[in-house]
Formats: structure tokens, C-alpha cells, sequence
């Protein structure tokens, strides 16, 4: 945080955003498009309830099509605010303060976009829910030996522990915004929410204990989650899919995406809403070594893939990555190479590493990348598999984008909203930065 | 319970250091019954107050090792016992593949207790208390710290706690309506 700052002058400058500051044009423009976009992801939905998935592109061979690229995908995103709420805070790494609150966010909404997906392509969305364990007339269970259940337990147990980690971390700030709302409405709504919250030394101890615990369980958790979706990948054997290299690539990867996502919302919110003193330019240059190093990480993954395609001797591996270097889908596997270990290569230079404007790009174009990385796994190794009789080709329809596309409109959406209705940085953690919360015995 | 006419005596600090310092000394001058607020959390503030033993820990424990026994009986139970299928001639009870969902419900359980047991041990949700009803009190949750000694107190005397808190130098001292 930049200096100058006291507990008022950080507790009305958050909760001003919230409570005082008016509504731009922008903000309506922003929600209002956005929220077109969630339309049409949900006229694409209520399409494919009518008419079942073969609107999509996915047809035998490839089964899995955009619905799981973008479910990983979007999973992955979320894995950067859990990695910034829980194991920056176990690792004591303060500046994380300024940036966890809407990197939590962050989380809740891409599990949320992640969640549309397995739920609208198992081909009978209103049965779903099937997919749990629970008593029924038909007298049968779910089938735990299959990582598809693993993949159930782990999300649905990350998205619950998203948002209670997230609900935990606001309620303090909740009776923040309870005691400085002016209007009687807010101040009923964020006092319910804040469910009482006064602060007493025994309420914070426990807070401070079970935040903790909460991280402490959130690490293992957010590494088990991607580790899980990798699964879904590893156990099977088609070639490309069955490496023991799956779980960290995934996690180094989902972090990677998670960064360039958080470094695309960070800089535009701390420009419109003047942010920079808190979210500062060293949150940037971290963010963006975060990103280098997990780029490395994944770079690494790839290089294994394609020497144990070689070293293995088995034909079906070498093929995959011939086919990936000179198949139909070539042009996306060295566009992919270009945008996830390529061009990233220049974040070791730190002028560019502290220039907003270029750090936005970069990170958009990780993204471009991490979206053609699933792609690439998911279609490309589905397309060529060990009988040439049952090769075939994946081409997205216009239900397969627009889908895509509203997800991301519903997520800008959520993110739009929640920046107007809850404070995005963490008033009660600034407060514990500042140089008078230090206390002497 | 019986209502206090007074819920106690509340003095307003400046600084978290003022509300340590006088939370030790309220403590060592023998009043039990005190309670101290910050708009954030402070190290070592709740043990000055005699507050020794969280039982966060212990709550979250049991929440896990719950969730995990759940996890791993509920497939064992589901998966070889009431519906047992053969899978590439898989063992009914084949343990590896149940590791994962045996995790992910510990993880789940313990959160839970964590979040819940942390709620609960707290008293909250409590919509209404009466340290609210100090006006000044709205500061608590910006950059003020407050100190009470409720009347419940065994050594509460109103005048005794205003003389005592005028020996601390707070910003304002009131008196809370029960």
C-alpha cells in the first residue's frame, strides 16, 4: 500500500465505491451488455434442452468437445484467487491484502461458469443430478471407481469452500458497510448479512483461527481440484491423455490462467476506480512473476509430454505429438506454443512487467493460449486415436460459441455487480497493514 | 436471563496500543467480566482480556475426521455392500479409488465446522446487542477501539469503573442501556 493512508482515510475510500460513489453510464453499459451476452448463453442453453446436444459440435470421435475445453478452462481461472486467498496468507505474504477479496470473486464466478458446462453436457441437464449419491427408487449409486464422481466431490466441495472462505472474509467488512450505509435499506441489508458482527476480541481471535484453518484446508483442496480434472484426462488411455504428468501441468496451468485473469480485472478496476494506491504497481510485477513462473511450469509439462511420447517408444504416443505438429490441428498447437511460452518470454523484462497496458495484453493472450491448451487436449487427442476407421474431425457450431461467449458475458456480469454491491478489497485486512495496527506488548 | 438496567461501562480508545495497554490494566485491577473492540483483528488483545481457550481447533478436528469416516464408509457402504458392480474386475472394495472422495469430504466436513463452528462459538448470527446502542460505537467497525466492563462484572460499580477508566485516558467513556 502507498503511504499516507490511516484507518478512516482506507474504510471510506473502499466502502465509498460501494455506499457514496454514483452510478455511471459505464457501469449500466457494462452490466447491460454483459447481461445480453448471459441471455444469450441461456437462449443457447434452453436451444439444447429442446433439442438435446447434438446442436453441438461434439459427435463421435470427439465426445468431449467445447463443453469440457471450457470447463477446465474456467476452472482453472478460479484456482488464482484461492491460490492468492489461502496460500499467499499461510505464506505471509501481506500485499495478497489488496488483491484477495475480488480475486475470491474471481473464483466463485468461474466455478459458477465452470459449473454450466458438465451439468448442461451429460444430454439430460434435468437429470443431473443424478450424479449424487442419493437414495432413490432405482436402487442403484453412482459408481465411485470413475473419476467423473471424483470430479463431482472435488468441485462441488470447491465451489462450497469458495464461498464460505469468501462469506467469512466479508462479514467484518459487511458491519464496516452496515455502520457507514447512511440509507436504511442498505444498512438492513448489510447488517442482516453481516449477521451482527461487532468486533469483540474474542470474535476476532476465533475469526483469525478459523480463517486460518480455512487456508489451511483451501491449499490442499485448490490443488486437489485441477489435480482431479486431470484425472478425468489420465485415467483414460487414449494417447495424449494418459500421463502421470497430467496433475501438476494442470495446476501450474490453471494458476497461470488464474493470474493473466486476475491481472485483466486488476488493472482496468484500480484505473476506473482509482485504486492505485492500493493495488499497486508491486501487485502487478508479483502477479506477473507468478505468471512467468508458472508459464515455466507448463512449458516443462510440454516438453515432457512430447520426450515421453518419444522415449515410451510406443507408436500411438509418438504419433500424438507428430499429429499435433503436422495434423488439421497444427496451426492451433503452434499458435498455442507462441501464446503460452512464447510471448510470455518478455515478462522477464521489467519495464514491461510494470506497464499496465502491456501486461493486459499479455495476459489476455495467456489466456487465448490456456483456452487452445484444453482445446488441443481435449480435441486433438480425441480426433486421431488407435483405429484410423475411427478418426474424425471436431467443428464447433454457433450453439458451441455462443455458449462459450455467455459464459464470459455472465461472468463480466457477476464481477460488474459485485463491484458496486461489496467492497472488493478487504477493508479490515488494509487496516492490519497500516503501520498504527502494530501493537507492542 | 435476567436484563441489567446498564449492560456496562464502555471507554473509546485512539490507538490499538491504547486499547492493549488499557485492556492489561483493566484486567490486572481484577475485573473479570471485560470485553474489548477493534475494527481488526490485534494479536495477543483477546489473551489480555483472559480469553485462553478457542475451541475452533478442536470443533474442525471432529468435523473432519467425521467428513473423512463419512467419505470412505459411505462408498465402501454404496459401492460393495448394497450395489456391487464389477468394474474391469475391480474388487468391490477397491480402497485407491475411493481416496479422493474420502479427501474431498474431509476437506468439506471441516470446513464446514469451521465456518459454522466459528459462527455458532461466536453467538452469531445476533442481529441486536447492546453495545449498539452507544452511538458512538458505529466507529468500532472504522477506527475507534472500545473497552467495557459489563455489569455483570463481580467488582462492577458504575462510579469505581469511570473513575478507573478516567485513570486510562480514553477519548469518551459511556455508559451502555442494557
Amino acid at each position: 500500500m502507498e503511504p499516507g493512508h490511516s484507518f478512516g482515510t482506507v474504510t471510506e475510500k473502499i466502502s465509498a465505491i460501494v455506499l457514496t460513489r454514483p452510478v455511471s453510464n459505464g457501469w449500466f453499459a457494462g452490466v447491460g451488455f454483459f447481461f445480453m451476452l448471459t441471455m444469450m448463453m441461456l437462449y443457447a442453453i434452453g436451444y439444447l434442452v429442446l433439442k438435446g446436444i447434438g446442436i453441438w459440435g461434439s459427435t463421435i470421435p470427439i465426445g468431449w468437445g467445447f463443453a469440457i475445453v471450457n470447463f477446465v478452462w474456467w476452472i482453472g481461472i478460479g484456482h488464482a484467487g484461492t491460490l492468492i486467498s489461502a496460500i499467499l496468507l499461510l505464506l505471509r505474504q501481506s500485499w495478497r491484502n489488496s488483491i484477495n477479496r475480488f480475486a475470491e470473486a474471481m473464483t466463485l464466478f468461474a466455478v459458477a461458469c465452470a459449473g454450466v458446462f458438465p451439468a448442461i453436457h451429460v444430454g439430460r441437464p434435468w437429470l443431473a443430478y443424478w450424479l449424487f449419491p442419493y437414495p432413490n427408487t432405482m436402487k442403484v449409486w453412482p459408481q465411485f471407481r470413475s473419476p467423473l464422481m471424483w470430479d463431482v466431490f472435488a468441485v462441488s466441495t470447491y465451489a462450497t469452500v469458495s464461498a464460505m472462505f469468501w462469506f467469512i472474509g466479508l462479514i467484518p467488512d459487511l458491519g464496516t458497510l452496515r455502520d457507514r450505509a447512511t440509507h436504511p435499506i442498505p444498512r438492513l441489508i448489510y447488517g442482516a448479512l453481516s449477521m451482527g458482527w461487532r468486533g469483540s476480541a474474542r470474535h476476532w481471535h476465533r475469526y483469525e483461527t478459523a480463517y486460518l484453518l480455512l487456508a489451511g484446508l483451501a491449499t490442499p483442496l485448490v490443488l486437489s481440484v485441477h489435480t482431479v480434472v486431470s484425472f478425468d484426462f489420465a485415467i483414460g488411455i487414449v494417447p495424449g491423455w494418459h500421463t502421470t504428468i497430467f496433475p501438476p501441468y494442470f495446476v501450474a496451468g490453471a494458476i497461470y490462467s488464474g493470474f493473466a485473469m486476475v491481472l485483466m480485472l486488476a488493472i482496468p478496476i484500480r484505473k476506473i476506480y482509482h485504486l492505485e494506491d492500493f493495488i499497486t504497481d508491486r501487485h502487478l510485477q508479483n502477479s506477473a512473476k507468478v505468471m512467468l513462473a508458472t508459464g515455466l511450469i507448463v512449458a516443462y509439462g510440454y516438453g515432457i509430454e512430447a520426450f515421453m511420447s518419444w522415449y515410451s517408444g510406443d507408436r500411438y504416443d509418438s504419433f500424438t505429438i507428430w499429429n499435433r505438429l503436422h495434423g488439421p490441428y497444427a496451426f492451433e498447437y503452434y499458435l498455442l506454443l507462441a501464446c503460452n511460452i512464447g510471448i510470455p518470454q518478455v515478462l522477464w523484462i521489467r519495464k514491461l512487467r510494470t506497464n499496465p497496458v502491456a501486461l493486459f495484453l499479455i495476459s489476455g493472450v495467456v489466456l487465448v493460449g490456456m483456452w487452445l491448451e484444453r482445446f488441443i487436449i481435449v480435441v486433438v487427442s480425441l480426433h486421431r486415436d488407435f483405429l484410423t476407421s475411427s478418426w474424425g474431425m471436431y467443428y464447433p457450431t454457433r450453439w458451441d460459441w455462443m455458449t462459450y461467449i455467455g459464459t464470459i458475458g455472465m461472468f463480466l456480469m457477476l464481477m460488474f455487480l459485485f463491484l458496486r454491491l461489496l467492497p472488493m478489497i478487504s477493508i479490515f485486512e488494509m487496516r492490519t497493514l497500516l503501520p498504527e495496527a502494530e501493537v507492542k506488548e | 436471563m435476567k436484563r441489567e438496567p446498564i449492560y456496562g461501562i464502555m471507554a473509546e480508545f485512539d490507538s490499538a496500543q491504547a486499547l492493549v495497554d488499557a485492556a492489561r490494566h483493566t484486567h490486572q485491577a481484577g475485573y473479570q467480566k471485560i470485553d474489548a473492540y477493534s475494527p481488526f483483528p490485534i494479536e495477543g488483545l483477546a489473551e489480555e482480556i483472559g480469553f485462553h481457550h478457542d475451541e475452533v481447533p478442536l470443533v474442525v478436528l471432529i468435523g473432519g475426521i467425521i467428513g473423512g469416516c463419512t467419505g470412505y464408509f459411505m462408498q465402501y457402504w454404496m459401492a460393495a455392500v448394497d450395489y456391487p458392480l464389477n468394474i474391469g474386475g475391480k474388487p468391490p472394495h477397491s480402497w485407491p479409488a475411493f481416496i479422493v472422495i474420502t479427501f474431498e469430504m474431509t476437506i468439506l466436513f471441516a470446513a464446514i465446522s469451521a465456518v459454522f463452528g466459528m459462527l455458532a462459538l461466536n453467538g452469531l448470527p445476533m442481529p441486536y446487542h447492546p453495545v449498539f446502542n452507544v452511538p458512538r460505537f458505529a466507529m468500532a467497525s472504522k477506527d475507534r477501539f472500545f473497552l467495557i466492563v459489563f455489569s455483570s462484572d463481580p467488582k462492577y460499580d458504575p462510579i469505581q469503573v469511570r473513575d478507573f477508566f478516567q485513570g486510562l485516558a480514553p477519548r469518551s467513556i459511556s455508559e451502555v442501556p442494557g
